[in-house]
């Protein structure tokens, strides 16, 4: 079993975690706005957004040149390019580091995708566990829907077509999420995530997560130096 | 064939019928010019034969190489990129020759990429779980042993110039390239033979011309292809 450390760098790390449609990114956006605003030091970071990588990603996906293999592993070289750069340097100077997907997302698509869990795990192995990790949980036929309602063309391996699940992007992507969901499910214990429900409206949802930040950081520590 | 560990999803190993030969050896130790003598060599003696290489994948060759030219590459980064690129080859181009029966001649292979890791400080532990379960162990693996004195000898000839990273000059051995290089190579000369060992792979002499080098290759060669 592979295990995944935990810090002791000044800075506090938060994850936000949750399917494709399950709102996590208005609520991390919403909890740097609010940081950003009460003057706190704060950075933020998105998951496949390595300006060094992502190009490749991107070609990767629009001409269909990924396995669950490479899939995985380009996913972990975008991730380790923010993490050496960014995340790890900034938890050492104080920051509070808001991460919008953290390697769970790839525990629960790559081994979907037919990557073996405990491979997937050590290749994450030298990133630290953040301090907390909300995972928005949601019907994945209601996350589902909010998805399709609004954007009619699903992408490939978004849709999960690689996984061969249905020649119909839309039943494809409702399968797909599902087994996401699965995964995620099974992470809640394992990695002590913090559930919120996602059905909830958007500012009740957000109110909820500030205060658990206030409770359980020391939020006064990580106010920038006027 | 086999994979060292778990293997990657749905690959049937027992549907590879090619063989995979391995070089190995550091920059200027003449592995391309062995390589390119015994592609002539087999396809004269009718056997079709690929050649693959590091950094050469379809999916992040050109994105690799670029990040290369930066200030800004870390080593995990640098570590999984490189694994991406391996593994894209492996899968898009080194299975399907096995499984159409090619000879594949590998120049360099994840032991290079281990060894240089390993240098510049990397988890052996985590390097060698990564790469097992990715790759295929091979019908043979030949390292060309050159001295490092010898390496700079060919590598002036080649382009007058040493790489800064086959030169180890990111982890800043000396602010002198001559000097770094030489340690840099020094390291992965030892960190080769902690591998080679593990993976038993054959040591040949590359302190010697090409052609006899590819005499020696050839005859060690000879016995995988009739199997």
């Amino acid at each position: 079993m592979v295990k995944i450390q935990k810090h002791n760098a000044a800075g506090c790390l938060i994850a936000v975690e949750g399917l494709d449609g399950s709102g996590k990114s208005t609520q991390i956006y919403l909890l740097k706005r609010w940081l950003e605003i009460e003057h706190y030091k704060v950075f933020f970071t998105e998951w496949n957004s390595s300006l060094m990588v992502k190009n490749a990603t991107k070609k990767g996906k629009t001409r269909q040149l990924l396995t669950p293999t490479t899939f995985s592993l380009i996913h972990s070289t975008d991730f380790a390019d923010r993490y050496e750069r960014q995340i790890w340097p900034l938890l050492r100077a104080g920051y509070i580091v808001l991460a919008d997907r953290y390697f769970f997302t790839a525990f629960a698509r790559d081994v979907v995708r037919g990557c073996d869990p405990e491979w997937v795990k050590t290749i994450y192995s030298f990133a630290v566990q953040p301090d907390i990790t909300f995972y928005f949980q949601i019907d994945p036929k209601i996350a589902a829907g909010r998805i399709l309602e609004g954007r009619p063309s699903l992408k490939y391996f978004e849709a999960g077509m690689d996984l061969n699940l249905s020649s119909d992007p839309y039943e494809s992507f409702r399968l797909f999420q599902g087994q996401i969901y699965e995964a995620y499910h099974n992470m809640i214990d394992e990695f002590n995530f913090t559930v919120i429900d996602a059905t909830q409206t958007v500012n009740k949802q957000q109110q909820l997560v500030r205060q658990i930040l206030r409770e359980k950081i020391d939020l006064p520590a990580y106010k920038e130096k006027m | 064939m086999r994979f060292y560990g778990k293997g990657l999803p749905k690959c049937q190993v027992n549907e590879l019928t090619g063989k995979l030969i391995v070089i190995e050896g550091t920059d200027g130790s003449g592995r391309s010019t062995q390589v390119r003598l015994l592609t002539e060599w087999l396809e004269g003696r009718g056997f079709a034969t690929v050649n693959v290489g590091l950094k050469r994948s379809t999916l992040v060759s050109m994105e690799l190489e670029q990040a290369m030219q930066g200030n800004t590459l870390s080593p995990i980064t640098l570590s999984l990129f490189y694994a991406t690129d391996f593994a894209d080859q492996l899968e898009n181009n080194i299975i399907p020759a096995l499984k159409a029966g090619f000879i594949v001649l590998a120049d360099r292979y994840i032991y290079t990429l281990m060894a240089r890791d390993l240098v510049r400080g990397g988890n052996p532990e985590w390097l060698k779980k990564i790469y097992s379960a990715i790759s295929l162990v091979p019908d043979a693996v030949f390292y060309l042993d050159v001295s490092p004195r010898y390496l700079i000898d060919r590598n002036f000839r080649k382009k007058s110039t040493l790489d800064y990273w086959e030169s180890g000059m990111d982890i800043r051995l000396s602010r002198d390239i001559f000097d770094s290089f030489i340690r840099f190579q020094r390291k992965l000369k030892a960190e080769f033979s902690r591998l080679q060992k593990e993976y038993n792979f054959a040591v040949i002499n590359g302190n010697r011309a090409p052609k006899a080098i590819a005499l020696d290759l050839q005859k060690r060669i000879e016995p995988i292809l009739g199997s």
